[in-house]
């Protein structure tokens, strides 16, 4: 069965952003919890099946999916597009790419660190008319002829739900798993590992942006604390 | 006889405490200085010294309890203070303090002896407390006891003075008063930062005057263009390092104690840190100080010139002279720009040898964006893993014997990425490398820089610890290490680690209890191999109190007397920082 992992390059969560965020000069890595949904792909795969690796974004999105390569997936696909893409547009180019790789099973982390949407997993599945189990932090997949089903603990705000589903879409959520390091040896067979680049001609999907970003602001500095004689 | 009451008091104690070492019985005792208390010293001096006596039968070890042990027995005896009759057991109690919690962490990292408390230095009395009010108009002056307890004890609970009285400056012109004043009563100082000294460089011996340049902690300006940054002492290394990183610089050096250390100190001892390999020593980047000498004169040093060579550069003496020369209250600094491509590659070897092949291969197919090389043996990573939290292992396959961190800086990610896996690649296929691991994100980064930078840490966690940090030939550094680990066999655990692009080789001694039979194992044998390979017994942490009676192993005897002219001639009192870096006995020579 084939995994297919969506990851997106975001500004690394460990650096300190000043108003405006400007990219140009900042280290960029794989979002973390794309990170997390990759390792726990290649977890799956360890005990089962092929995994590959697949992010949509501008030119620079190829060291994310060396990173990934390096870690063990076995394939990337690197979809090509100049500029932001919102999750509706994302998630219909992933609706077109499951409908040409067919996988068995989609793993995305649950939300971007740059924009926190939350929504591309559930786009998809809504678009594919695929089940979903999104918060995921713990995941069991039988994958036995005739009974294909995930048992996926997931963290809501009452506590933790568990839902089986038959191969779903699934947001992974910070406790599911480690991710690992990437190992040289893994490093320098990545070099030799493919990476297919795709445009959005080649998938028939039209993007039309939806959404206008008016303003980023910085929220206000916070004030200093003013002391009362009395209350 | 009041005293007397007292002192018997002290006496029952004082049985108790010698023979239980886990006890933390304090007791405070004060007894006043009487012309006629003479008899009853002696007897006091007679009793303790025939219970130290009972506990430690042999001399050698009674009077090894007397001077090591007395950093760490707490006998909290405030005040006593027995003018004329000189009782030296009593002076040596009085300065016990120990740790309850830590009695079995005793410094006995030398076995040198402390010397005693000279006595033309005057003690303090209430007409110097009003001056000092009067001159820091009474904020600057602490005689707080839980403060005084911080700031006379260092960092690694090693060392504790007795001082009684801290001051805190805000301005020069106020370090300027005070040395002057101090100078003159011939009231001895020591000159405190961060207090993060890892030789007892920071605190008082005895009883001198602790002068915290901490309060003068401002920026003064900072030149886009060139990146010179001229700041008070008193600054913290970290917000220096905050305040740069906005205007996208940094700082020439890094070090663990960071978050604690002030620059006045890192300068002071001429800190060497993680970065030196590519940005150079203080030497090399400090362009100007200003200082306050002894007598309270004021050097106005603080050029902001990249060249200057009108007569001879004055400022060097004070880089690394431990605040022995004067205190230095400004600090012009030369900062390199923030890069943006860092990449971090926590490397595995299986000999030593491989370790020193793979430096010179850095060098010369990473070249110009090295910008770090760090060493850990099996021992350090295994003895870090277990100490430390929420670390994990980045090589968890397999065990491997040395692990090698290699840092490299720049501003072209892809360039750099490209020369470090080619590097890399090559590394493996010519056998020198095991396994490794590439850094993908600035958290994978911290966690190995954590690794490295926890190992002093997890020593201070596991138990007793011998510290000795020495430069030496990069092809002798591991000679040492397998030399210690026959000569100890299974009595103690033999940790190296250390930046080995800078042949510094940080070599830890660790067991379960401090151990004379230990101690005479690695002391003198750690220096005396140090010195006959030229090397030096102390690479970056300073000599401090520590190391004072070491310097003749790397330095001739000639050298240090001109060490001493030259202490004799910009502090002729000796009131700076007394019994540290220059052996006693060559200061009361000249």
């Amino acid at each position: 069965m084939k995994i297919m992992v969506a990851v997106k390059r975001v500004v690394d969560y460990a650096v300190k952003i000043r108003s405006g965020v400007e990219t140009s000069n900042v280290k960029m890595s794989m979002n973390p919890f794309c990170e997390i949904a990759l390792e726990e792909a290649l977890r799956i795969k360890e005990s089962g099946r092929a995994s590959e690796v697949v992010s949509v974004g501008p030119a620079q999105c190829a060291d994310t999916l060396r990173t990934g390569l390096a870690k063990g997936a076995d394939r990337a696909i690197h979809v090509e597009f100049p500029g932001t893409l919102y999750p509706l547009s994302v998630a219909k180019i992933f609706k077109a790419l499951v409908d040409a790789e067919k996988p068995g099973l989609l793993l995305l982390g649950k939300q971007a660190i740059d924009d926190d949407c939350n929504r591309t997993g559930q786009m998809i599945a809504g678009l594919l008319k695929w089940p979903q189990g999104t918060f995921a932090s713990k995941i069991s997949v039988v994958l036995d002829e005739g009974n294909k089903v995930a048992t996926v603990d997931r963290e809501v705000d009452g506590g933790l739900e568990t839902l089986s589903l038959d191969l779903p879409v699934i947001t992974t959520d910070l406790r599911l798993n480690q991710p690992r390091y990437a190992t040289l040896p893994n490093i320098m067979k990545a070099k030799s590992k493919v990476i297919k680049k795709l445009t959005l001609q080649d998938l028939n999907v039209e993007i039309r942006s939806d959404l206008e970003v008016v303003q980023v602001i910085e929220p206000p500095k916070r004030q200093a604390g003013v002391v009362l004689s009395s209350v | 006889m009041k005293y007397l009451t007292a002192a018997s008091r002290l006496l029952r104690h004082s049985s108790r405490n010698l023979s239980d070492l886990g006890s933390n019985l304090q007791f405070f005792c004060s007894i006043r200085p009487s012309s006629s208390c003479t008899s009853a010293s002696n007897s006091i001096s007679a009793h303790i010294d025939a219970i130290a006596r009972l506990s430690y039968p042999s001399l050698r070890s009674y009077e090894r309890f007397i001077q090591d042990d007395c950093f760490h027995r707490k006998f909290t005896l405030k005040n006593i203070c027995f003018g004329g009759s000189g009782v030296g057991i009593l002076h040596s109690l009085a300065r016990f303090q120990s740790d309850g919690i830590r009695t079995h962490h005793r410094n006995l990292a030398s076995t040198a002896s402390i010397p005693e408390r000279n006595k033309s230095f005057a003690t303090i009395n209430s007409d110097d407390i009003s001056y000092f009010n009067k001159v820091l108009g009474g904020r600057g002056v602490v005689q707080d006891e839980e403060k005084l307890d911080d700031a006379n004890t260092d960092w690694m609970r090693k060392y504790k003075g007795s001082s009684k009285l801290m001051l805190q400056p805000r301005t020069t012109q106020e370090v300027s008063q005070i040395l002057d004043y101090c100078n003159s009563r011939c009231l001895a100082v020591v000159p405190q930062g961060g207090n993060t000294s890892l030789v007892g460089g920071s605190i008082p011996v005895y009883d001198e005057v602790i002068i915290n340049v901490g309060s003068m902690n401002n920026i003064l300006s900072f030149d886009k263009v060139s990146g010179i940054l001229v700041c008070e002492a008193g600054c913290i290394l970290e917000n220096l390092m905050s305040f740069l990183d906005n205007e996208g610089y940094i700082m020439p050096l890094d070090l663990g104690a960071k978050g604690s250390c002030q620059i006045g100190g890192n300068i002071s001892t001429n800190a060497g840190g993680l970065r030196l390999l590519r940005y150079g020593s203080l030497h090399g980047s400090v362009l100007g100080l200003e200082v306050v000498l002894a007598n309270g004169t004021v050097l106005d040093m603080l050029g902001t010139l990249r060249k200057d060579n009108t007569g001879y550069d004055l400022k060097h003496l004070f880089i690394g002279s431990e605040g022995s020369l004067g205190i230095v209250t400004k600090v012009s600094i030369l900062t390199p720009p923030k890069l943006p491509s860092v990449n971090l590659a926590f490397l595995a070897c299986e000999d030593y040898l491989s370790c020193q092949k793979i430096l010179v291969e850095a060098k010369t197919k990473l070249g110009e964006i090295l910008s770090a090389f760090e060493f850990l043996d099996i021992n350090a990573m295994d003895l870090v893993l277990k100490q430390l939290d929420g670390l994990r292992d980045p090589l968890p396959s397999s065990k491997h014997n040395f692990y090698v961190l290699i840092e490299t800086t720049g501003s072209m990610e892809s360039h750099d990425k490209e020369k470090l896996e080619a590097f890399l690649a090559q590394a493996i296929e010519s056998g020198l490398l095991t396994d490794g691991v590439v850094a993908q994100d600035i958290n994978q980064a911290s966690s190995f820089w954590r690794i490295r930078e926890g190992v002093p840490e997890a020593l201070l966690k596991e138990g007793a610890v011998y510290k000795y940090d020495l430069s030496l030939p990069p092809e002798k550094i591991y000679d040492l290490v397998e030399e210690m680990r026959q000569r100890l066999g299974t009595a103690a655990n033999v940790v190296a680690y250390g930046h080995l692009g800078d042949g510094n080789l940080h070599l830890n001694i660790s067991t379960p209890q401090y151990d004379d039979n230990i101690l005479a194992k690695i002391e003198p044998f750690v220096y005396e191999w140090t010195s006959k390979q030229r090397g030096s017994i102390s690479a970056e942490h300073g000599i401090g109190l520590m190391k004072a009676n070491k310097l003749h192993y790397s330095n001739s005897a000639e050298t240090v007397q001109v060490m001493a002219a030259i202490k004799k001639v910009l502090d002729p009192s000796g009131i700076l920082n007394p019994y540290k870096v220059l052996p006693t006995s060559v200061l009361s020579q000249s």
